[in-house]
């Protein structure tokens, strides 16, 4: 199972884990990440490339299927929009029959997503501010040769 | 043939700092690179120079597949410019 959305509306973890748990491995390894409300941020608005955004993600998550044959499910959840802090942003779920592979490719999806998906945050602050997030100099070095 | 255009896209402070979210250009021969091209549409406006000022800070996809700069355009059909990504 890959199943891939890109999406404005919220997700529930708990069903979405069950979803994996349903696949028949052995193993669920996930990745939630949260708007964090550091420095007064009002909220964020996340634009991506429509149309590229899925077929990127899509063509991510089957590399990660060749790369660990054991891999039963991937689930990947990417919301666009307005997000205020604490609200859910991105979801990685994988299932395998066995923890390595799970723990490894959900870690490897999420490390992608951040590097090679095709979204762009722009944060409001509560004193009128705003910005476009800047890539992190880690994340840049980490996409290193290969522009895809 | 001289009719053929590149359709150009434009997301997050590049769009912003040009005013436009995409625009259609003749398309150039297959040999010119993005690089080549991001240069000569800084003369198109106050904005596409501001975007384009530094082009280490500019990513690409061509046809909604990630190129480095230095690629020659081929027959593309889809040019998008943006800054790194910043997702998950």
């Amino acid at each position: 199972m890959i199943l891939i959305s890109v999406q404005e509306a919220d997700f529930d973890t708990a069903a979405e884990l069950a979803a994996l748990e349903a696949q028949g491995g052995g193993g669920i390894a996930s990745f939630t990440g949260i708007v964090r409300g550091e420095g007064n941020l009002l909220d964020m608005r996340l634009d991506h490339y429509p149309g590229m955004t899925e077929a990127q993600i899509e063509r991510i998550a089957r590399e990660a299927a060749a790369r660990w044959p054991a891999l039963l499910g991937i689930r990947i959840i990417h919301r666009i929009g307005t997000l205020t802090p604490g609200a859910r942003i991105v979801f990685v779920g994988t299932a395998s029959r066995h923890r390595t592979a799970a723990l490894e490719s959900c870690a490897w999806l999420i490390d992608w997503l951040k590097t090679h998906a095709p979204f762009w945050k722009k944060e409001r602050f509560a004193d009128g501010r705003e910005q476009w997030v800047e890539a992190r100099l880690e994340d840049i070095a980490r996409t290193g040769a290969s522009a895809n | 043939m001289a009719d053929r255009q590149l359709h150009i896209l434009y997301f997050a402070w590049v769009r912003e700092k040009i005013g436009l979210s995409e625009e259609w250009i003749p398309a150039p021969t297959p040999d010119v690179r993005i690089m080549d091209l991001v240069a000569l549409l800084t003369a198109r406006s106050n904005g596409h120079a501001e975007a384009f000022a530094d082009h280490h800070r500019i990513r690409a996809a061509v046809d909604q597949v990630f190129v480095p700069l230095d690629t020659p355009l081929g027959d593309a059909r889809e040019l998008a410019l943006f800054p790194p990504v910043t997702g998950g």
